[in-house]
């Protein structure tokens, strides 16, 4: 009870903070339009289907699943300002749930994650993608674990390491063998054996996977469940560890 | 109110390979009474910070033990939590925010309802003068007003006990005399203030006991005046072009004596006797005088025979 009132205030507060500086839902809405009209035309002929219908299909999971990824990831950079401000010590001297300081925020990221997947969701309509409310809501259950596992990861490792200057190469350096090997951009059927072979232990790989099936309409296939559950279990453990981080001394 | 007993904590530094085992406090005993002003002195670096979070649970302790307003800092922190106020040297805002809001959040941090966290808001803002600025944006307060801010955002929830990091550093002497003001004003309502400084005026006017803190250890305790006390006799300072400054030592070396960079600083025992006596030895020597005072022990004093070192140097 206590961790929901003082989760929701933490919630509450951070939401505020974002909805005060509206820059955010320029960019955050701006790049993945960009990706959406520049780099999806090229993906019917690369892609060697039928309609754009079909490559959409392929490329909006991959975008939203990129997006929750990099979003999730770069958050920490919001913590270490906090931290400087003074705003974690003086939350920390308060007998406040230190889950819910980490829970608070991280909710946040993957509301406005979530937000920013819809918006792209209706302009991806406009191009011909159909998909099922019900597949895309469990895709969109996807998103929100992805993001609730790379968001909690980037506030554990920003308390950690406690500065700009470390977060910022350490998040790109984490990010990029991911998306390569996630088939985020193009699927890895194209891959060769051993490429897919390394692709196999990447768990975003496996929530690609997961959500282009989604956004087929195959909800029977294995990928869906197989890709859910890994992200679950990955998302309690960033979760827990990062509380434990907020807990412990930080300055 | 507060009571420590032997409080420790050491950090491990890496200095490339090396790891080197820093014990920042080497066993702390502190006893602070109900509704004192009590002032923790020391140099940077002289472990100050450490203790005073350790006290507001904000890092563990290696050892030792401490009670504070009633609760065991080690077996119940969130208890002491619940009693404490706590107000970091760095500031506690977020810019984009305004003061109340702030205060509002914090309130209801501690558990207030959201009525009641209002209230209380307004009660604090109206307190410290802050409410004329309460809807502002916190980035466009001065350095005076955020350090208000702060203040209030740590006694927001009327702890029993207040820890304050410092908390005029950096500010203007009007803002300085204000924030004395407040500190006064916070024993008034009922509260112990804990206040960590560098500056021994400070230490002198505001504080009724204070202890000092060199290198992890207390070296001192007491009144300011049992303090000053305690070095018997007078202090005479000598003023001196910086090229004097050794042979004026070499010709004073019977005495407790202590060098600056223009001055040098004498320990006596009664400073009418010893003057005309420095002064023939500054002359036998061929020491030109620049200036002569004689003064009653300071804090800074206490800090130097306790230490060796000037609070001022370090």
């Amino acid at each position: 009870m206590k961790l929901l009132r003082d989760t929701s205030l933490i919630f509450q507060r951070q939401a505020q903070l974002l909805l005060r500086n509206p820059v955010w839902i320029l960019v955050g809405v701006f790049q993945p339009v960009m990706y959406l009209l520049l780099f999806a035309p090229l993906l019917k002929p690369a892609l060697q289907v039928s309609s754009n219908a079909e490559a959409y299909e392929i490329f909006v999971p991959g975008l939203l699943v990129l997006l929750a990824i990099f979003g999730g990831l770069f958050q920490g950079f919001g913590l270490i300002a906090e931290l400087r401000a003074g705003v974690i010590e003086r939350s920390r001297v308060t007998p406040v749930s230190r889950l819910a300081l980490l829970l608070g925020r991280s909710l946040r990221d993957v509301v406005s994650l979530i937000a920013q997947a819809v918006i792209i969701t209706l302009l991806a309509l406009l191009f011909d993608l159909r998909v099922f409310i019900g597949n895309l809501l469990l895709a969109y259950l996807m998103l929100a674990l992805i993001s609730l596992m790379t968001s909690a990861l980037s506030y554990g490792i920003a308390l950690v390491v406690k500065s700009e200057d470390a977060l910022a190469p350490l998040m790109n350096t984490v990010a990029q063998p991911i998306l390569l090997l996630s088939g985020i951009l193009l699927p890895l059927t194209f891959a060769p054996g051993w490429l897919q072979g390394i692709a196999d232990w990447n768990p975003f790989s496996w929530a690609v996977d997961g959500t282009r099936a989604l956004f087929r309409g195959d909800l029977g296939s294995p990928d869906v469940w197989q890709g859910l559950l890994i992200m679950a279990v990955l998302a309690a453990a960033a979760v827990a560890w990062a509380a434990r981080e907020f807990a412990r001394s930080v300055r | 109110m507060i009571e420590t007993r032997g409080l420790r904590k050491s950090f491990t530094s890496r200095q490339g390979r090396e790891k080197k085992k820093i014990e920042a406090v080497r066993g702390v005993d502190l006893d602070v009474a109900e509704g004192e002003i009590f002032g923790f002195l020391g140099p940077n670096g002289a472990g100050k910070t450490t203790t005073l979070r350790m006290l507001a649970t904000l890092i563990e302790p290696d050892g030792g033990s401490a009670t504070i307003a009633g609760a065991d800092l080690r077996a119940d922190p969130g208890e002491v939590r619940r009693r404490i106020g706590y107000v970091a040297q760095g500031g506690s805002t977020w810019e984009e925010s305004t003061a109340r809001e702030e205060l509002v959040l914090q309130a209801r941090l501690y558990g207030a309802s959201k009525s009641t966290a209002l209230a209380r808001a307004a009660e604090v803002l109206e307190a410290f003068q802050l409410a004329e600025y309460a809807d502002r944006k916190c980035k466009t307060y001065s350095g005076g007003q955020r350090r208000r801010v702060d203040i209030a955002l740590g006694i927001i929830h009327a702890p029993k006990v207040v820890f304050l990091d410092e908390p005029t550093t950096g500010l203007d002497p009007q803002s300085r005399a204000h924030m004395w003001d407040e500190v006064r004003r916070l024993r008034a309502e009922g509260m112990t203030v804990f206040i960590t400084t560098h500056y021994l005026d400070e230490a002198d006017a505001l504080c009724d006991r204070v202890s000092i803190m060199d290198n992890g250890e207390i070296v001192a305790s007491g009144t300011p005046a049992e303090l000053k006390r305690e070095i018997s006799g007078d202090v005479v300072r000598v003023g001196l072009t910086a090229e004097h400054v050794g042979a004026a030592a070499q010709a004073l070396n019977s005495y407790k004596i202590e060098t600056y960079d223009d001055s040098v600083r004498l320990f006596v025992e009664d400073g009418a006797v010893a003057i005309p006596q420095i002064l023939r030895a500054l002359d036998a020597a061929e020491v030109p005088l620049g200036t002569i005072e004689l003064h009653r022990p300071t804090l800074d004093d206490v800090f130097l025979t306790k230490t060796g070192r000037s609070l001022r140097e370090s």
